[in-house]
């Protein structure tokens, strides 16, 4: 696998693309320092003895901030760097967990409903159908509203992370199941495939050893495109008030936060979580569009 | 024509109905209407004749049936939250949502098609990779960022324009409208431009796609090579061409439009049907839940209808395909 990816001209082109170079970078690092935070940041933001209001609303050190806090200090005193690093780690733990549920459930269905066809597929097909008329954004708010109704109040919290990884995990399955299904009715009647289907294999067999090797370009694509998605939904959600609770902060909580010092002097309270979230999901795009440019060289 | 114009109808009825059948399953099911309604003060024997008024005793079809047809006649129940009628509370504010939309799309319309045409038409100038790299940058930066940071700007820094609520409106018969104050459309600049910024970026990059798609075509490729002037070429042949996933895209972003107004309205404070479901979302308030899915249902079915009947006064082709 790796000596293909080695062989393959995706890395000529990736050597070739400055744009594509420089988004790994910060996505390497914004990532790399996301799942690290609990060892590089200076604090933890959910603990309460880690931080004291004598140290509320210091600027950046080049504004003549604290040398303890790089980029300042919110007004309960807590270190941006290191609200900013957890913020990311919940945003981005919930972003991958709903990429990865809905590229399995997403994949899963398209397959099946791409090869039995019939019945299934119609069922299938038509709530992605429905589901493709709302938008992503009203699905999620919809689940996670439901969910408020359904839930007794004691779980509501402590289920936040889990009923919001699904509420966005859910919302965006439907372009897997669809390129997964088209993908599908193209492989199905090539001759390989044929073959294995004569030679009596398994259905689910051939589907996952056969079929899905060959349509994993465009999976890729979807799945970078959609870890973005999910980014945005995830801070979205969050930003309304309607995601994570304020006690544990995501970047688009950490976002809403700072809205309350939008009219004040303290703008990196508001910036610096929005110009992370921004460098994040910007960076992830721009090796979603590189990605496709490989898959795609009718389009070089 | 009018055996397409017919089949669609039954179809726009039959979504109307799961959705219908979605907005009662959610009364119905999630969370209990009578410990909504009622006090924990209320005795056991209030809360039962409450049932049986309310109906929730009868079979399921029955109620449904019931829903569908209050809902038909206009009653749309009551609030949780305010008590009011549900009805009300929703017609109050869908102008400032249609408003704020129609001019958000407008802005997309406007800007996006010749923006795309132009970067498909000049795929290696710089102008066109500048504009294709602000693009991206458009499509990840979230909606409330744009908000946030064009109130910063032009609300905080600069205080030209107002950074929350409708301004003046006019009433027009029971429509509120800000189209007709200088007030009112200040205070919808700001709104529209963030709701438009999103939709721009995608309408481009479709127009750009299915431009350079059509440009790629036989039918091109002969024009070109019959010495067809280039102006004729592309705004006559390749251009018309385009128009069917246009309308297309003016649909799908409908939907968008409607879905992200939701969070415009959210930063502005707007007080469009958006607000008022995250509101409802909030208090758990499920009548405004049910409903506001209903009437964005049916905008959708409308809008989706008049797509498909504009697909066939614009493209003969599809016309020869329905008679056959």
């Amino acid at each position: 696998m790796l000596a293909r990816l080695l062989r393959s001209d995706g890395i000529y082109l990736f050597l070739r693309s400055p744009a594509a170079i420089v988004a790994a970078i910060v996505a390497v690092l914004v990532v790399g320092g996301a799942f690290a935070a609990p060892w590089i940041a200076t604090s933890n933001p959910y603990d309460l003895a880690s931080f004291s209001l004598m140290d509320g609303l210091l600027p950046p050190v080049w504004q003549g901030g604290d040398p303890r806090f790089l980029l300042g200090t919110d007004d309960q005193g807590r270190d941006m760097v290191s609200s900013i690093l957890y913020g990311a780690r919940l945003s981005l733990t919930i972003a991958i967990m709903a990429m990865i549920i809905a590229t399995v459930l997403g994949v899963g269905l398209g397959l099946a409903a791409g090869y039995f066809g019939g019945r299934f597929d119609a069922i299938v097909m038509r709530i992605a159908d429905v589901q493709l008329a709302l938008p992503a954004i009203l699905t999620a708010l919809l689940i996670d509203g439901i969910s408020r109704g359904l839930l007794p109040a004691a779980m509501q919290d402590d289920l936040r992370v889990a009923v919001l990884t699904l509420a966005i995990a859910l919302s965006l399955w439907v372009n897997f199941a669809r390129t997964a299904r088209a993908s599908v009715f193209v492989e199905r009647n090539k001759d390989y495939v044929q073959a294995a289907m004569i030679m009596g294999q398994h259905p689910l067999r051939v589907m996952l050893r056969h079929i899905l090797p060959n349509i994993l370009g465009p999976l890729l694509v979807i799945m970078t495109v959609d870890l973005a998605s999910a980014i945005l939904l995830e801070a979205t959600l969050s930003f309304l008030g309607i995601g994570l609770p304020a006690d544990s902060p995501s970047l688009g909580t950490l976002i809403r936060i700072g809205m309350q010092f939008l009219l004040s002097g303290e703008w990196w309270i508001l910036w610096v979580p929005t110009l992370f979230l921004v460098a994040l999901v910007v960076s992830i795009n721009v090796l979603g569009d590189f990605l496709r440019d490989v898959f795609n060289p009718r389009l070089r | 024509m009018a055996h397409f114009i017919l089949k669609r109808l039954i179809q726009s009825v039959f979504v109307m109905l799961a959705v219908a059948f979605l907005a009662f399953s959610l009364f119905r099911f999630v969370g209990d209407p009578i410990s909504q309604m009622t006090g924990v003060e209320t005795s056991v024997q209030d809360q039962d004749r409450l049932r049986e008024e309310l109906g929730l005793n009868d079979p399921f079809v029955v109620q449904f049936y019931r829903f569908t047809t209050d809902m038909l006649r206009g009653d749309f129940g009551y609030s949780y939250r305010t008590r009011q009628p549900v009805g009300d509370m929703i017609a109050s504010r869908i102008p400032a949502t249609l408003e704020l939309g129609i001019v958000a799309l407008l802005i997309s319309l406007i800007v996006g098609i010749p923006s795309g045409v132009y970067t498909a038409l000049r795929p290696r100038g710089i102008a066109t990779q500048a504009i294709l790299m602000t693009t991206l940058v458009g499509v990840s930066i979230p909606t409330f960022v744009i908000g946030i940071a064009l109130i910063f700007l032009f609300g905080v820094q600069l205080g030209w324009l107002p950074t929350f609520g409708r301004g003046g409106t006019v009433d027009l018969g029971g429509w509120t409208t800000s189209f007709l104050t200088v007030d009112g459309w200040r205070a919808l600049i700001l709104p529209a431009i963030t709701l438009g910024v999103y939709q721009l970026t995608l309408t481009m990059r479709l127009v750009r796609a299915e431009m350079m798609e059509v440009m790629r075509s036989d039918y091109i490729r002969f024009a070109t090579a019959r010495g067809i002037p280039y102006r004729s070429l592309h705004y006559r042949h390749a251009l018309a061409n385009t128009m069917v996933p246009v309308i297309t895209i003016i649909g799908l972003q409908f939907g968008g439009v409607i879905a992200f107004s939701i969070v415009t309205e959210s930063v502005f404070q707007w007080p469009g049907m958006g607000l008022l479901f995250l509101e409802s979302i909030r208090f758990v308030d499920i009548p405004v839940m049910g409903v506001y899915l209903v009437v964005i249902a049916f905008f959708f079915v409308l809008v989706n209808m008049a797509v498909d009947l504009l697909y066939l006064a614009i493209d003969p082709r599809l016309r020869v395909k329905e008679a056959a």
